[in-house]
């Protein structure tokens, strides 16, 4: 096995609330490949942006990283800030859920791409103005040369998201993070961008983190999945393992939530009550105990740990975990 | 399954029903000539892409948007030759839940009053009756009023804010609720809490609805039929089980294709339709699908095609409808 590109060693990420500190990401340990995909999945407000931002080393002012982040054999957090400027844009990029994010409403689409190009490679204004119309090109924007010269207000939401992923991918990014990067769009479209996404990552031998809370989006799409909740990783498995033979009972409320094609109109959703706890409170046991199905004692004293599975690459956090044999149709 | 009773007189009968907007000196047109009808008890599910018109169309239903041509008619009354006194006291009987549950609140008004409002407007001066009420829905929706009535809308997550606008949209007791696109800003899991009690209101009071949303899936779980639109017209109308089995409209075909799949196995089919919808501002002549359209010949851009019945309760408009 080869090195791999990106290492998330023990990472934590507390923010100073006014009503105490918040435990955004918990102590988490994950590592990616060059060339692969890893879906992150969990529920709003579990962490899968602030774990992100840590990896990019973007966090809020006040936030208190610990843990490390290696990615290229360097360690983020060491990086004085001149050289992490410079990596991400070039090595490592990002598109985020609302392309407004990272487009800038007042300056046209080419002025935006081809200062990013020019800054991080060596190319004449000719030369980048020729390279960003391939890359507007390559990721379906149809006329590119007539798109240069307009403002992201003058597109639709995917057409700005597809701008985004164009300027991300300018500089040939080792890592490509995409944080629910199709959320504020129609399926159709949604459906294009994850296309576009996988198209550009094979081409390019690029590695992809895929974060989204939708599972459906990453099934045929990440090479591996980790499902965070409050903060943690809960599973973690190869995809078709975790599809297969998920054990945490939460990665089955996930699924099980999602409305099935083929089930008859007016089937009651199986729907997980209650919200994830509040992440400024302190937990004992279990984080998911209060809306879990198989919560028994021990869930609510003891915090189950990432424990190996039969599958080599498969991790769960529970006590009693679930076995697919036993597994109640959705 | 049990065919909803379609031929009995409908609850809302739309009949070719044109929406304009003006943007400088053009025109959009977001609803052309759409007719559907959804009987009394029916849950009516609206699909197609952002910019289609479905929002325009519900607000059209309720007369927020005026229509250019066409009429709505609510329990046999036409609400667009309607005005003043005799408008206001139809819209008690038809109320609208929206997308952005946050933004649909007041940031500064305590749950207890957004709710209780309209039965200021509607005039119940009583304000034991009304704290009743507000209780009551309150309640109906999963929330314990005590706790919620006197806290302020930022105090609550989005899924919480969706309970608070259902709560407001049933405290008139209407009869028919449009809901435009309800769970589209929610999570997956909190998506299904609210998609229960969607459907445990209507069985409570005997609601009729039309569910706007892009998502078939979700709409399949809620719906009795299925209304497809896409830029300003009708595609397909049929019941959800046909429709999601044979749809015959290539455009449905497609919105069943992208639709993600949680399975591994099933490897998503690379993008069929490519590019976007075009401009509503100049539609394509004939059929409005056909730049994106797998199946279009000559007949396409040269023919606006009809709602023809393809099955039993089924209609499609197009030239060369699937098998
Ligand atoms: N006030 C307005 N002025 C001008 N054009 C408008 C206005 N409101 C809507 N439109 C346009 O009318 C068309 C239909 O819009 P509508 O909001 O009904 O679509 P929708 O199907 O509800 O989309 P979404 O899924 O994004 O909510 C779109 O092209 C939209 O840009
Ligand atoms: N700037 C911030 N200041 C304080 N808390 C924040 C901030 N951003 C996010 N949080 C909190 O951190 C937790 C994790 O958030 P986030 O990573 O955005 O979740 P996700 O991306 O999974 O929806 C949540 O409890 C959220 O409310
Ligand atoms: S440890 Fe207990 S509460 Fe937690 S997921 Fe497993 S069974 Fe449920
Ligand atoms: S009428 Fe023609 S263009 Fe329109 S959907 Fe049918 S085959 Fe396609
Ligand atoms: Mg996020
Ligand atoms: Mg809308």
């Amino acid at each position: 096995m080869s090195a791999p590109l990106l290492t998330i060693a023990d990472v934590a990420v507390e923010l100073p609330t006014p009503r105490g500190s918040l435990r955004a990401v918990d102590h988490v340990d994950l590592s990616l490949e060059a060339g692969r995909t890893l879906g992150i999945v969990g529920e709003s407000g579990c962490g899968k942006t602030m774990l992100s931002r840590a990896v990019l080393q973007l966090l809020p002012k006040r936030a208190k990283l610990t843990g490390r982040v290696m990615f290229d054999g360097q360690d983020l957090a060491q990086l004085a800030p001149e050289r992490l400027r410079r990596l991400r844009g070039r090595d490592l990029a990002v598109v985020f859920q609302d392309p407004m994010t990272s487009l800038n409403p007042v300056l046209t689409i080419g002025t935006q791409l081809m200062e990013t190009i020019q800054e991080h490679l060596e190319l004449d204004a000719p030369e980048a103005r020729k390279r960003s119309i391939e890359l507007l090109a390559a990721v379906g924007i149809p006329a590119p040369d007539q798109r240069l010269a307009q403002y992201p207000h003058q597109c639709s939401g995917g057409m700005r998201q597809r701008i985004a992923i164009a300027i991300a991918l300018s500089c040939e990014p080792k890592l490509l993070i995409a944080d629910e990067p199709t959320t504020a769009l129609d399926v159709t479209i949604q459906a294009q961008i994850l296309d576009l996404l996988a198209r550009e990552q094979r081409r390019r031998h690029m590695a992809m983190i895929l974060i989204t809370h939708d599972l459906g989006v990453v099934a045929g799409r990440a090479d591996e999945v980790a499902v965070m909740y409050a903060g943690r990783v809960v599973e973690r498995a190869p995809t078709q393992a975790l599809f297969k033979r998920m054990h945490m009972p939460y990665t089955e409320a996930l699924l099980a939530a999602i409305p099935k094609l083929d089930a008859a109109p007016h089937t009651p959703l199986p729907a997980i009550s209650g919200r994830p706890p509040d992440p400024t409170r302190p937990l004992r046991g279990c984080s998911f105990a209060p809306r879990c199905r198989y919560a028994a004692s021990d869930c609510h004293h003891a915090k189950p740990a990432l424990t190996s599975a039969e599958i080599p690459g498969h991790l769960y956090a529970c006590f009693h975990p679930i076995q697919m044999t036993e597994r109640v149709g959705a | 399954m049990m065919q909803p009773a379609v031929r009995a007189e409908p609850l809302l009968n739309v009949d070719n029903l044109v929406v304009e907007y003006g943007l400088g000196n053009k025109t959009v047109h977001a609803v052309s000539g759409v007719s559907l009808q959804v009987a009394r008890g029916e849950t009516l599910g609206l699909v197609g892409e952002s910019g289609c018109g479905k929002s325009t169309l519900g607000r059209a239903v309720l007369q927020l948007r005026r229509a250019k041509s066409g009429r709505v008619l609510f329990d046999g009354e036409d609400l667009t030759a309607m005005e003043g006194e005799a408008l206001r006291k139809m819209r008690r009987r038809v109320q609208l839940i929206f997308q952005d549950p946050i933004a649909s609140l007041n940031p500064r008004r305590r749950i207890g009053d957004i709710v209780s409002e309209p039965l200021i407007i509607a005039g119940v001066k009583d304000a034991a009756e009304r704290k009743r009420r507000v209780h009551e829905v309150l309640s109906a929706v999963g929330l314990d009023p005590d706790l919620v009535a006197g806290r302020l809308p930022h105090e609550f997550s989005g899924g919480q804010c969706q309970r608070i606008c259902i709560a407001r949209s049933l405290v008139l007791n209407p009869e028919f609720i449009v809901c435009d696109e309800p769970v589209s800003a929610l999570d997956v899991s909190i998506r299904a809490q609210i998609l229960n009690l969607l459907e445990e209101m209507k069985a409570r009071f005997g609601l009729t609805l039309l569910f706007i949303a892009h998502d078939l899936a979700v709409v399949k779980a809620v719906s009795d039929r299925v209304a497809v639109m896409y830029l300003g017209r009708l595609c397909e109308v049929g019941p959800s089980e046909r429709l999601f089995a044979r749809p015959a409209h290539p455009y449905t075909a497609l919105l069943l294709q992208a639709i993600p799949v949680p399975d591994p196995d099933i490897r998503p089919a690379e993008s069929v339709a490519n590019g976007e919808p075009p401009s509503p501002i100049a539609p394509p002549s004939g059929c409005r699908f056909r730049t994106r359209c797998p199946r279009a010949d000559q007949q396409c851009s040269a023919e606006i095609p009809e709602l023809r019945e393809v099955a039993p309760g089924q209609f499609a408009a197009c030239h060369h409808p699937l098998a």
